[in-house]
């Protein structure tokens, strides 16, 4: 008789005892500590805090787990906990130029103030599985160098003293920074929305696109300036005090990209920027995200629009994966009230085209009869 | 590591802050005054995914008060697991009174359908709305749409319906069909089946669609016009079944195919599964209504 395949309150909270326990996995297996993640699975921690947009790695190695290690959903769980977090203020603006670097590198000068410093990094590994690592051999402590005196400019700042790469750009005096958390996004949008929206913008989806400007697409022959990675200082204007309160350091990742530009109509020859900024350690999102920000910048540079890469509306109304991932992942749900809709119309169109077929094989009979 | 759950988060009556549930009811209250029209908000990210309804939760936390019953359906059944989830959220966050029944919900927040029983003033229809924009597949670029809503230059919906009918004899639009609310916006209904188009037309209840992912919150109000387009030579229609309800015997509502086996066998049931209870423990049955007596409405207090 009438089967229901309607669930009920019963088989949503059995699903998630099962989720539980697979999660759990074997009992045998010592369950992960959040230290656990936060130090041995940093990579995939910053991430979650970068596109959750929530510094705090406690949480994010808790929405790992939670998540079972899947990276999106992880990031939705941040995400939908910072939205419920009051709003004290804004702090001041973070000076990358004063951060504490731990690796910075420049692919366009061989040298420069403050030096090339490699860091932790994959580059120059070998990529071969390591299977001292798998019988958890010690590690030995890293090598350490006194901190460097000297003031580590950013390279932006050092090209821009021959006038060829373009400034940092102006706003108004009297400019609020958006904030994309609190107001609907409204396109075209002014950079500063932009760039919030490419930093917690999906890693994949931000990758895919930069590649394909560097395939023809939107091509704008990118170097690397610089990427700098490091502990910056926070600091948030209090009305109350006459100077600006610490709260503390976080680590960014920042990547300015130099692109080549021959002018246009509205700029002279010069070196245009792209720039990433992302929470935590990440190369190739900054990257990705200076490639992607200076292909938006298309319109204001006065170049041709031709690429999905610098359709501004294409790119942000898609790069957040909380969004993509709920519109997709929600085709799962019911829609058997639209199906019914479109299956009777198909139902009738079909038995008219039948009809109209039937009625054509007959006249052909009856002429070959004739 | 302890078992205890740490006190990490305390939420707000019906989850969202209060600075959010007034800019939330700002847009609500700016798309009561022009009805049909988008209103851009600030959508937050809620507990639940995109796409599942974080629009039409967010217009329901805005408005609803301890005192409110509330009736979730998804497919026009109270207990397709979308809906008892919704359902389950709003007992946990606001312990409000929950109920199946229709005629005493005060709230009912429903995707893809309007109940069979008609709503009455007083009553609120929140709906979750995946694509807000009727333009969008004609035109996907938000910065057009919103110019041709502005200017009221609606030719291309008009020239996409002519063509259906040019090339498939009908309007080939079954659900989300384009209506026009009180003379000057064209407006999407959200995916509900064209059958439930003119019940919109004039309703006494306050209808409220909510658009999370995509931002936007819209309004027809009590006693509004709502028309579904359509030429005078081609009238708009609703669909229609050429059986009654297998269950409970109703016509002219609108009915969910089940497929019975893998011999092609199939029966026809109503989608609103609180009309067809209550039309059964009326004593009405259909031709495959199984003997026993089904569990009426129900109405569960807060906790």
């Amino acid at each position: 008789m009438y089967v229901a395949v309607k669930g009920g309150e019963a088989a949503i909270a059995n699903a998630h005892r099962l989720l539980a326990d697979r999660r759990r996995g074997d009992r045998s297996v010592p369950a992960l500590r959040l230290d656990q993640i936060v130090e041995q699975l940093a990579l995939g921690v910053d991430r979650v805090m970068s596109e959750g947009s929530l510094y705090d790695r406690e949480l994010a190695a808790l929405a790992v787990v939670q998540a079972r290690g899947d990276m999106i959903e992880a990031i939705f769980l941040v995400r939908a906990y910072r939205t419920t977090l009051p709003r004290f203020g804004y702090t001041n603006p973070i000076d990358t130029g004063a951060m504490q670097v731990e690796r910075r590198v420049s692919a366009t000068y061989k040298d420069l103030p403050g030096g090339q410093v490699l860091g932790p990094t994959f580059d120059y590994t070998h990529r071969l599985l390591d299977p001292e690592l798998a019988a958890g051999a010690e590690v030995e402590m890293p090598a350490q160098r006194p901190a460097e005196p000297e003031a580590m400019p950013r390279v932006s700042a050092i090209l821009a003293h021959e006038g060829l790469i373009e400034a940092d750009g102006d706003m108004p005096l009297d400019h609020v920074p958006g904030d994309i958390t609190r107001e609907p996004l409204q396109f075209p949008m002014a950079r500063d929305i932009r760039l919030q929206a490419l930093s917690r913008g999906d890693e994949g989806f931000l990758l895919a696109l930069g590649y394909s400007t560097q395939r023809g697409y939107a091509r704008n022959h990118p170097f690397v300036g610089e990427i700098r990675i490091g502990e910056v200082e926070l600091e948030l204007d209090v009305p109350e005090l006459p100077f600006a309160v610490p709260l503390g350091s976080i680590r960014v990742t920042e990547c300015q990209m130099v692109n080549q530009f021959k002018g246009s109509a509205k700029a002279p020859p010069q070196f245009t920027r792209g720039y990433g900024l992302v929470f935590g350690q990440s190369e190739r999102k900054a990257m990705a995200m200076a490639l992607c920000d200076r292909a938006l910048r298309a319109s204001e540079l006065g170049e041709d629009v031709v690429a999905a890469a610098q359709d501004e509306e294409f790119v942000i109304s898609h790069s957040d994966n909380v969004q993509a991932t709920g519109f997709v992942e929600h085709l799962k749900l019911p829609h058997y009230v639209d199906f019914q809709a479109e299956l009777g119309l198909v139902r009738r169109m079909r038995a008219e085209y039948e009809a109209r077929e039937n009625e054509d094989k007959a006249e052909d009979k009856r002429e070959a009869a004739e | 590591m302890t078992a205890q759950p740490t006190e990490i988060a305390t939420y707000n009556f019906a989850y969202l802050d209060e600075q959010t549930k007034r800019m939330i009811r700002r847009a609500i209250l700016k798309g009561i005054a022009i009805p049909g029209y988008q209103v851009p908000f600030a959508s937050r990210e809620m507990p639940m995914p995109y796409g599942w309804g974080t629009g039409g939760v967010q217009v329901t936390a805005s408005i609803i008060g301890p005192d409110d019953v509330l009736k979730v359906i998804d497919q026009g059944a109270d207990d397709t697991t979308n809906a008892v989830s919704i359902r389950a959220f709003f007992k946990k966050v606001a312990k409000v009174v929950v109920t199946t029944d229709t005629a005493t919900a005060t709230i009912i927040q429903t995707r893809h359908r309007i109940p069979e029983h008609p709503l009455t003033a007083g009553q609120v229809l929140v709906f979750q709305v995946p694509i807000p924009e009727p333009l969008r597949f004609l035109e996907p670029r938000e910065t057009e749409t919103r110019k041709m809503h502005a200017l009221e230059e609606y030719g291309l919906m008009h020239v996409k319906l002519y063509e259906d009918i040019a090339r498939h004899g009908r309007i080939a639009t079954t659900y989300a069909y384009p209506v026009k609310v009180e003379g000057r916006y064209v407006m999407d209904p959200s995916p509900t089946p064209k059958f439930d188009n003119p019940k919109m037309h004039r309703s006494p209840a306050l209808q409220l669609f909510g658009a999370g992912r995509e931002k936007r919150i819209y309004a027809v109000p009590p006693f509004t016009d709502v028309v579904s387009l359509d030429f005078e030579d081609h009238p708009f229609e609703v669909q229609t079944f050429d059986q009654p309800c297998a269950l409970c015997g109703a016509e002219n509502v609108y009915l969910d195919e089940v497929i019975l086996d893998d011999h092609g066998g199939h029966m026809f049931v109503c989608s609103d599964t609180d009309h067809c209870e209550k039309r059964r423990a009326d004593g009405h049955h259909g031709h495959l209504a199984p003997e026993t007596h089904l569990a009426s409405e129900k109405t569960e207090p807060a906790e």
